[in-house]
């Protein structure tokens, strides 16, 4: 504190020095900058800021049920339960799992798909193209609600077919079987989109790089891994940060399969389903919010890692 | 600079004050009940209008039928979902301040839940207290609370057994009547090739796995509204154990199925002959002929619960409904009228029993011939409530369930997973649960004894 307090002086000094007539025109720049930033800011700070600050200081507050519905401060000890918490811990150890499986499945697929369709040039391409991206189209609560349907044992058609080969069919709802089935959907959902956006960035490749490279003696294989996907890096930390981020979130289809599978999806099975039973379920909207700030730390966390560690590839140093 | 900064956000929070301004205006009326849309419709609109969230598609007749009768008071019903959806609703109005409606329909075993988060009116002061010989003592100690009255009951779900007649003559096994003859009766049906499950043992069945409990004289719970920090638990008993365990071997020898409930799994198999056995509440049938892909050669015939002891048999209950009023209720009286006389005459009751399925908690239906005798088509003309759910319903005690139900009940499903897995046992199991909600209570603050 007091070293800040020593030197006062300069500081009101600096501001005070005119420069001229520009600093007018900068402040009036800045009064219309901030005008035309003003419908996004509201929205921004009405629907976003105000809700994680409530949020936030709900997590500081502790509210028991014996407690007579009084709202008391307790600081961080919601924070220090959390970490404490075997079923967050479970639920934040089950995510991780799922980024390291379902990442790079999504990705590897994605990137795949898009180099062939790249390389392609028939009418099918396009089909194909269109085909694999149309699970994203479909909502992903509908999307998780067949997969319920297929995934059934009465239901589904996994029976007719496993039949077919003298073969009982998976329990896809079983404990042991309930991750994949869910990487399975979630894959099934995202790759299409992924490709798309990846495909996308690689028709934004100058083809003369091609011939340059074909020119120099590299074959179809060599161009793929060599020159289109470093030159696609950045589209790449992209859409891993957004499998990142959407899978530490895992949330909905979880939530869907639920009703066919309670017991192979406990409501701790991913830490936002466990913030959303904790609030809506049991009424504990204080340590619901102290879940969800706790998981956006650790998402922040996880996706800075990972940016920093691929700023070369992502163009972000 | 600095200024043309402090001029921005002087300019956004005047801007905010507008539109808060302008959320305002609407809002002046928008809290009285006569904005929000009713599913049914509404012949009298200057009556004082009183809402109401109930999921049984029936209600809507019910309703019509009440506001015909009534000209100062007028019901606004909306289905806001059952059970764990309108509980979630409720609670999250509760938190909000503002949302709930005026009466709620509530299963009696979550009314705890809310009257500890101050969500209930107590009805005694509109005169609840003079209903009480109105309905079976059970069912009022399950509403009330010394004099305090949270709810008004509603209907039941005395347990009784409804099994397949032609699987069991088919495989000339007779139906149980004390459970050492039902665990013989599931080996008997598959030593005589009846390749199905006698029944299923759902480890998400929350309050069927506490009927099941109760039955054998479980009291998991010593709780008191009007001493709120204080509560007992006692989940891992010998009698919990018990009954856990002669599930856990039924299981183990793969003569029950322990597949989870309520999904259409589950809803077929209890239709298409895979369980010869239902363990249900009163309003199982209505369930069951609610189901598709039923066997059409099915028999379908209702019996007492089967006794762990005959020479005192224990009923228990499932599940059933009650009326509560809200703290939100903008008009209390008009409220409490409504949970009162919804259901207090005949007419309406026949309409729920014929059209909704529904065992009544009210005396003088239960003392009705048209319902005491009544044959139901289902059970091949069977006098169901005759044969089991009467006495079953009288002889109910009632039970203490706790004011975090939802918790308890989800605690047990991840706990029962875990044993029907093979991962532990039935006195793991009982111990994980015991653990988990003296620890929750206690960081909820209450004092656990």
């Amino acid at each position: 504190m007091a070293s800040t307090t020593t030197k006062p002086a300069p500081a009101p000094a600096r501001a005070a020095s005119p420069r001229g007539g520009q600093s007018l025109l900068d402040t009036k720049r800045q009064w219309w900058g901030w005008l035309f930033l003003a419908p996004f800011t509201i929205v921004f700070v009405l629907f976003l800021l105000v809700p994680l600050a409530y949020a936030f200081w709900l997590s500081l507050h502790t509210k028991g049920i014996a407690t007579g519905g009084e709202s008391v401060f307790t600081g961080v000890a919601n924070y220090v339960r959390v970490f404490t918490d075997a079923d967050f811990l479970s639920g934040m150890a089950r995510v991780g799992k799922f980024v390291l499986v379902m990442v790079p499945v999504q990705i590897g697929l994605a990137v795949a798909i898009a180099l062939v369709l790249d390389t392609l040039a028939t009418r099918l391409s396009k089909a194909s193209r269109l085909l694999v991206f149309v699970p994203y189209a479909i909502p992903a609560v509908i999307g998780a609600l067949m997969w319920g349907f297929l995934y059934s044992p009465r239901f589904g058609p996994a029976n007719d077919i496993f039949g077919i080969f003298g073969l009982d069919a998976p329990e896809f709802l079983s404990r042991d079987l309930i991750f994949g089935s869910l990487v399975n959907i979630v894959t099934w959902q995202w790759a299409g989109y992924y490709m798309i956006i990846v495909y996308a960035a690689l028709r934004a490749i100058d083809p003369s790089v091609y011939e340059a490279a074909r020119l120099d003696g590299a074959g179809n294989r060599a161009i793929a891994f060599r020159i289109k996907i470093p030159m696609i890096a950045s589209s790449m930390v992209m859409i891993v940060v957004f499998a990142l981020i959407g899978t530490l979130q895992f949330f909905t289809e979880p939530t869907v399969l639920r009703s066919v599978a309670q017991g192979a999806i406990p409501t701790t099975y991913t830490p936002n389903m466990y913030a959303y039973s904790m609030a809506f379920s049991y009424s504990q909207f204080n340590y619901a919010s102290t879940i969800a700030f706790a998981l956006g730390i650790l998402v922040f966390i996880g996706s800075y890692v990972f940016l920093y560690a691929t700023r070369k590839q992502s163009g972000l140093k | 600079m600095r200024r043309g900064l402090r001029r921005a956000v002087a300019a956004t929070a005047a801007g905010l004050a507008g539109l808060s301004l302008a959320a305002c205006a609407p809002g002046g009326d928008a809290g009285s009940a006569n904005h929000t849309s009713c599913t049914n419709e509404i012949t009298k609109p200057d009556a004082t209008r009183v809402t109401l969230w109930a999921w049984y598609p029936a209600v809507e007749q019910i309703v019509d039928t009440f506001n015909a009768q009534h000209d100062d008071v007028q019901i606004c019903w909306t289905n806001a979902g059952q059970g764990a959806d309108e509980y979630g609703k409720f609670s999250t109005a509760l938190e909000a301040g503002t949302g709930a409606p005026d009466v709620i329909q509530l299963e009696s075993e979550i009314l705890p839940t809310y009257t500890i988060l101050d969500g209930l009116a107590d009805l005694a002061p509109y005169g609840a207290g003079d209903l009480e010989d109105q309905f079976p003592a059970g069912a009022w100690s399950d509403v009330s609370s010394g004099d305090s009255v949270f709810a008004v009951p509603v209907d039941g779900g005395p347990v009784g057994m409804l099994y397949r007649a032609d699987i069991f003559s088919e495989y000339g096994v007779a139906p149980p009547t004390t459970w050492d003859e039902f665990a013989q009766a599931a080996q008997d049906l598959r030593d005589a090739g009846y390749d199905g499950y006698i029944t299923n043992y759902a480890t998400n069945g929350g309050a069927f796995n506490y009927a099941l409990f109760a039955q054998a004289g479980w009291a998991p719970f010593a709780y008191d509204p009007a001493r709120r920090d204080q509560i007992g638990i006692d989940v891992d008993t010998p009698e919990a154990r018990q009954v856990l365990s002669y599930w856990e071997d039924l299981i183990d020898r793969g003569l029950v199925a322990s597949d989870d409930a309520f999904t259409s799994d589950y809803n077929t198999s209890l239709v298409d002959g895979t369980y010869a056995v239902y363990i249900a509440a009163a309003w199982g049938p209505g369930y069951l002929e609610g189901l598709s892909d039923a066997d059409s050669g099915a028999e379908w015939k209702a019996a007492p619960l089967p006794q762990w002891d005959p020479a005192n048999p224990v009923q228990v209950n499932q599940g059933g409904s009650a009326l509560a009023v809200t703290s939100q209720a903008t008009d209390p009286e008009a409220a409490a009228t409504v949970a009162m006389e919804l259901f207090d005459d005949e007419e309406t009751w026949k309409i729920g029993v014929e059209d909704a399925g529904l065992f009544p908690l009210w005396n003088l239906a239960l003392d009705a011939p048209w319902f005491t005798d009544r044959r139901y088509p289902f059970f091949g003309g069977q006098q169901v409530n005759r044969d089991v759910f009467l006495d079953a319903a009288a002889q109910y005690p009632g039970f203490t369930f706790s004011p975090f139900q939802v918790y308890a009940y989800d605690r047990q499903t991840m706990a029962l997973y875990d044993m029907v897995e093979g991962d532990s046992t039935a006195a793991d199991a009982l111990a994980t649960i015991q653990d988990s909600l003296v620890r929750y209570a206690e960081q909820q603050g209450f004092t656990v004894r």
